[in-house]
């Protein structure tokens, strides 16, 4: 029993940071209707800066987690917006989505020839060390990263349900037409959203890196599995995009321990084909009708 | 037709000059390596070492006095690309090719050299490389089928282990490891306990630890490429593994340290060339890689240094640029130190291109490789 539940802990662990991610597909979709096939790139290019600013300008884990947020936001946030999306989206998702998977390409190529193609090391934000329940044993890093992801998902749900900006951002979500007649600032809600999946972007770096190494395509798995996790919990819900990416690492975990590791990355896909075809608006998703 | 015979003379000048040019000319030698991919870690660090050593044997005077052109091709750690690149170094006339380093695009990519009958490095360690009766092939490194048995012996004498988890990357690497590595260990009388494979690049070993940690052995076996050996020892520290990490040349090696941090702390690995060694031309190779680098060379560095200069010895025993001859004269051939202190460590070479010299069983202690034991060559080298 208690290595289940070690498996289900470490699981959910690492399921919080697909699900920082997913959350990140999903809020994208709902303000504006994007797909971002480079979702993942978005988590290896902070890992990079982060490391640039603590390497090169010998700062602390902290400041150089700000600075990254800040970067983040201008270049993965605001840049990307105006430089990609908006040009392209009035065009439909199709050619946005072939955009950023050129964009996924393109920067992992970029840093593969600019920055360097070897793995780099980085410290995790957690102490080493078990903490003992009984025969229950956790480790700092698992109980970090569950803290870390709950308190920017708990932050990130008060923020939009109960700030006026954040009630007008899901305003923009359900409505786009009703909520300018309302009065609302569109452009500047979604360009929030943008600015939020950036920051996610980057705690979901600060959170994988010390276990993926930062490297140019660290990011391909993660943007695979948070983009599976967010169809399995529902694309057009900020709760499946949860549920989904703690879904996949539980299942990942309990598939490598009890049935074989070598399945263990399969998981993700299995059940993202069975909920395709089972429950195509996702586990918690809303089916969305379209009007001719 | 006086004219006629002028110009016929003329003509014969010129080849007869363009011949000699090309026996005097720089000697091409073309390296295919892990330069990005997978096997970025182990290729660059290979590139490296042959790199400094065609510096200093240019800078010496080059090899029977031709200069040597180095040219390196990037395979991306992918097989196809690598047999690819061994057709273009065939067709460029390369006198002999490094690399790759990786087993399981040597095993295709050898194909090509064989049939153009060009001598081939590898920094591979598969077992069937040497197997397959390809008189071209070299190896820079052990044998897995070498290396396994000394390590099984440890396992068993000193660490007192009577059952063992083995962690293996399912590639060719990893799957000659396990193999050569399960035989050694039932020949100890040791159990092997939890089997479990990962992937080539795999990120997340938390399945793999946890498998590990429920088989209850006495110790682990690690078995996978630079990059996942650091992801592994990272999560084994994680889940608070305590018992004996043990691994083979890889697991201990320095960019594994670097990439690991703390958590390299306390492996154990039989290493077949480490610049922590006590021999004088591995401390003097360790310090000219620094110098030139400034970083510390792990085994692959190693293995592409004294490769290359055994390229040197060879080519000026044979006296002349012929491939076929370079190939018969390297089987069974012993180069010594003293008189090619670039080959770090006297070798033979057996009759598959399967080399056999001095070894060590090294300990990470504080971030750092330390030698606790020098273990001789399988047969002693005269």
């Amino acid at each position: 029993m208690a290595d289940f539940l070690q498996l289900v802990i470490s699981g959910t662990a690492t399921g919080a940071i697909y699900a920082l991610c997913a959350l990140g597909f999903t809020l994208l979709w709902q303000a504006s209707g994007t797909i971002n096939f480079a979702q993942g790139e978005f988590v290896m290019l902070p890992a990079f800066m982060m490391l640039f600013f603590i390497n090169s300008a010998n700062l602390p884990l902290w400041l150089a987690f700000l600075l990254t947020c800040i970067v983040a936001m201008l270049l993965l946030g605001y840049a990307f917006k105006r430089a990609i999306v908006d040009p392209l989206i009035r065009h439909g998702v199709i050619p946005l989505v072939i955009a950023t998977l050129g964009l996924s390409i393109g920067v992992k190529q970029l840093v593969k020839a600019g920055v360097t193609a070897q793995a780099l090391p980085f410290n995790s934000p957690f102490p080493d060390g078990l903490i003992a329940l009984g025969e229950l044993k956790v480790s700092y890093a698992d109980v970090g990263t569950l803290l870390v992801a709950g308190l920017i998902v708990i932050g990130l749900q008060l923020f939009l349900n109960r700030t006026v900006t954040g009630r007008a951002m899901q305003a923009v979500a359900q409505n786009t037409d009703a909520a300018r007649i309302l009065g609302i600032n569109v452009q500047r809600m979604v360009l929030y959203t943008f600015l939020i999946n950036a920051v996610l972007a980057v705690v979901a770096a600060l959170l994988v890196a010390p276990i993926y190494l930062v490297k140019f395509d660290m990011g391909e798995s993660i943007g695979l599995k948070a983009f599976y996790a967010a169809i399995i919990g529902g694309f057009n819900q900020t709760r499946g995009a949860l549920l989904g990416g703690v879904l996949v690492g539980v299942m990942e975990n309990l598939t490598g321990a009890y049935v074989s590791p070598s399945y263990k990355e399969g998981v993700a896909l299995l059940l993202f084909l069975v909920v395709i075809i089972f429950r195509p608006e996702g586990l918690l998703g809303k089916s969305e009708e379209r009007k001719v | 037709m006086k004219h006629a015979l002028r110009n016929t003379a003329a003509a014969l000048a010129l080849a007869a000059s363009a011949a000699v040019f090309a026996q005097q000319g720089p000697v091409e030698i073309i390296g295919l390596m892990e330069l990005s991919g997978a096997g970025a870690t182990a290729g660059t660090n290979f590139d490296n070492g042959v790199k400094l050593a065609v510096k200093e044997i240019n800078a010496s005077g080059g090899i029977l006095g031709r200069k040597i052109e180095y040219t390196t091709m990037d395979t991306q750690s992918a097989p196809q690309t690598a047999k690819a690149l061994a057709q273009k170094a065939v067709d460029q006339g390369a006198y002999v090719v490094m690399g790759p380093v990786f087993s399981g695009s040597f095993v295709v990519s050898m194909a090509e050299t064989r049939r153009a009958e060009i001598p081939n490095f590898t920094g591979g360690e598969a077992a069937d490389i040497t197997q397959k009766g390809n008189p071209y092939v070299f190896r820079t490194s052990f044998t897995q089928a070498t290396a396994m048995p000394k390590l099984a012996r440890y396992i068993k004498d000193t660490v007192k282990a009577k059952t063992v988890a083995m962690v293996w990357v399912n590639n060719d690497f990893g799957k000659g490891g396990r193999d050569a590595m399960t035989k050694a260990l039932e020949a100890q009388g040791i159990k092997v306990v939890a089997d479990i494979s990962t992937d080539p690049g795999q990120v997340d070993f938390s399945a793999a630890v946890l498998k590990v940690k429920q088989s209850n052995a006495d110790a682990v076996f690690v078995y996978t490429n630079e990059e996942e050996s650091a992801r592994a020892l990272r999560e084994l520290k994680k889940q608070g593994y305590d018992k004996p990490i043990i691994g083979e040349t890889t697991l201990t090696g320095q960019k594994v340290i670097e990439l690991a941090g703390d958590a390299a702390n306390g492996a154990v690995a039989h290493v077949g060339l480490t610049v922590d060694a006590p021999q004088p031309a591995i401390k003097a190779f360790d310090e000219k890689f620094q110098k030139e680098y400034k970083y510390k060379s792990d085994h692959n560095g190693m293995k592409g240094y004294s490769g290359m200069y055994v390229v040197k010895a060879i080519t000026e025993k044979v006296g002349k640029f012929d491939d076929k001859a370079f190939a018969k004269a390297l089987h069974g051939a012993t180069i010594k130190v003293k008189d090619y202190p670039g080959v770090l460590l006297d070798v033979h070479f057996d009759d598959n291109g399967d080399l056999d010299r001095e070894s060590f069983l090294v300990k990470v202690v504080g971030g750092k490789q330390v030698v606790m034991e020098t273990l001789p060559p399988v047969h002693p080298i005269q």
